[in-house]
């Protein structure tokens, strides 16, 4: 008599690759625009990049209905917050990066046990004007990072990444940064090239990149068409 | 004379049909420094004076953001209003997460009406004491609510509330007519020149006095001290002549509250210690 398995999941992949890449002044944040289940393809220009505050945006691969209630607890959330906040110190400040990402981590291990289906990257400025990036998984353990990537394209691009900017043995004197060293033009173009090329071998990954990019002058979108197929 | 048998709890009627608790919490109000709303189509201004308490200490916060769209003044024990506030602020924050648009105005005025009405028909709690002017834009434009402690709600085109506000009053009543079509320049001018009748001679300054304006297009917001200073300059609001009707009594009941004597005031709760010589004398300064 063989254990009777489950046949209905509550969970759905939807596929989509996110990258994220802190640079010294800036931040730049992509996700692909393809939502797909199965081997069909649900849309071609869905975006899984949201703004969390004034300088933390987010972008989530899996399970996109959990990645939208994630969205909207956050979004509460920090309100919550934030309301509080002007009210004791009184001036507009909203919620630092740093700050957002531990709200972030608490947020989904309060669902540790029937999870948020989400592989989150947040990318913004902490409060010194600096790029930071913190990649988490679905409950909620996390790290800052000076670059990471999720999604069903992680697997191609993060060993990429690592080549391009993995800072070189931490034996090196002076020690270097989690961020990186290259330009916010030079860093754009290589989350363009990371996308190209995941987009040929993924699947899941392709129809159009939105990158957006977070300095201190505000902040701006780029688009790039990716392939269709 | 019978005031006293019938004053002990919120749930015990008078034989004239009052409940005195609810006034005394009607005179809390009365009793905290001024705040004052005004209202076009598409803009609400809420004006408060400050007062410290003592010159080592900062002055109480009277005027909270709910939410964009949503602003609030309040008078009497702000204690009471913060918690209040917070309770606005959450109703607005489910309301988006729920419906993904903002919560009515409207909506929250009843809301916070229903949560008074419960403090006046509950024999283990009291009524709220203060009373709250409410900003807020939706759909068909500017409003402005006052909420009293007493569950009521009125909506008003121009308002003002707390100690000295019937000099205020006087002046809204003269110029409310023009506040519809008002520009946002002009509304907060407005503003301004009521919270100066306020002071009754006291130079209006920017350290004295907060203000705050939301509109269609813009976001509720509290201007800050070098914007005020300069609107008063550009106004000439600073206090030139003191108004005609400028009597040392403080503001007795107004036409649209049941008014208790004076008296009374001092065995309400927590007031703060006026100059104006009324009842409360060496009353701790607690709130505003």
């Amino acid at each position: 008599m063989t254990k009777q398995q489950a046949n209905w999941s509550p969970y759905d992949n939807n596929g989509g690759t996110c990258v994220a890449i802190a640079g010294a002044d800036y931040c730049v944040i992509a996700a692909d625009t393809r939502m797909s289940t199965g081997y069909s393809i649900l849309s071609r220009d869905y975006s899984k990049i949201f703004q969390l505050a004034d300088k933390s945006l987010m972008a989530s691969s899996g399970f996109q209905a959990d990645v939208r209630a994630l969205q909207k607890v956050l979004a509460a959330r920090h309100l919550v917050s934030y309301l509080s906040f002007i009210y004791q110190h009184q001036h507009n400040k909203q919620m630092s990066c740093p700050a957002m990402a531990q709200l972030l981590s608490n947020t989904l291990y309060y669902k540790r046990f029937f999870p948020y289906y989400a592989f989150n990257v947040l990318g913004g400025l902490d409060s010194e004007g600096k790029g930071c990036v913190f990649t988490y998984d679905a409950v909620g353990s996390y790290e800052r990072v000076g670059y990471s990537s999720q999604g069903s394209g992680a697997t191609l691009i993060t060993p990429f990444l690592d080549n391009q900017l993995k800072s070189p043995s931490p034996l090196l004197l002076p020690a270097k940064d989690a961020v990186t060293p290259l330009s916010e033009s030079e860093a754009i173009d290589l989350v363009k090239t990371c996308f190209a090329s995941a987009s040929e071998r993924d699947i899941y990954t392709g129809d159009k990149l939105e990158i957006v990019i977070l300095n201190a002058s505000g902040i701006r979108r780029e688009y790039l068409e990716l392939r269709k197929d | 004379m019978f005031r006293n048998q019938y004053d002990t709890d919120v749930t015990t009627w008078s034989p004239a049909g009052r409940l005195f608790q609810v006034e005394y919490a009607m005179e809390a109000v009365k009793q905290g420094s001024a705040a004052i709303g005004l209202r076009s189509k598409t803009h609400v201004v809420l004006a408060c004076v400050n007062k410290a308490s003592s010159e080592l200490s900062s002055h109480q916060k009277k005027i909270f953001k709910v939410d964009d769209h949503i602003g609030v003044a309040i008078a009497g024990l702000t204690a009471d209003g913060r918690v209040l506030s917070r309770y606005m602020r959450n109703e607005c924050i489910n309301y988006s997460y729920t419906y993904e648009s903002p919560l009515p105005v409207g909506r929250l005025v009843v809301q916070l009406a229903d949560k008074a009405q419960v403090c006046t028909q509950r024999s283990w709690k009291r009524p709220y004491g203060v009373g709250l002017l409410i900003g807020g834009l939706d759909e068909s434009g500017a409003h402005l609510y006052y909420n009293c402690p007493s569950g009521n709600y009125f909506e008003y085109q121009a308002f003002a509330i707390g100690s000295r506000s019937q000099a205020a009053k006087t002046y809204l009543e003269r110029k409310f007519e023009t506040f519809v079509d008002s520009s946002r320049e002009n509304l907060i001018k407005d503003a301004l020149f009521a919270l100066r009748e306020t002071l009754q001679g006291e130079k209006l300054t920017s350290s004295n006095c907060t203000i705050a304006v939301l509109g269609i297009g813009e976001a509720f917001s509290t201007l800050d001290q070098e914007t005020v200073q300069r609107l008063i300059n550009e106004f000439e609001v600073v206090g030139e002549d003191p108004p005609a009707e400028a009597s040392a009594a403080p503001d007795q009941s107004d036409g649209a509250e049941p008014g208790p004597a004076a008296a009374a005031a001092a065995a309400a709760a927590d007031d703060d210690d006026q100059e104006t010589p009324a009842a409360d004398q060496g009353a701790a300064p607690m709130d505003i």
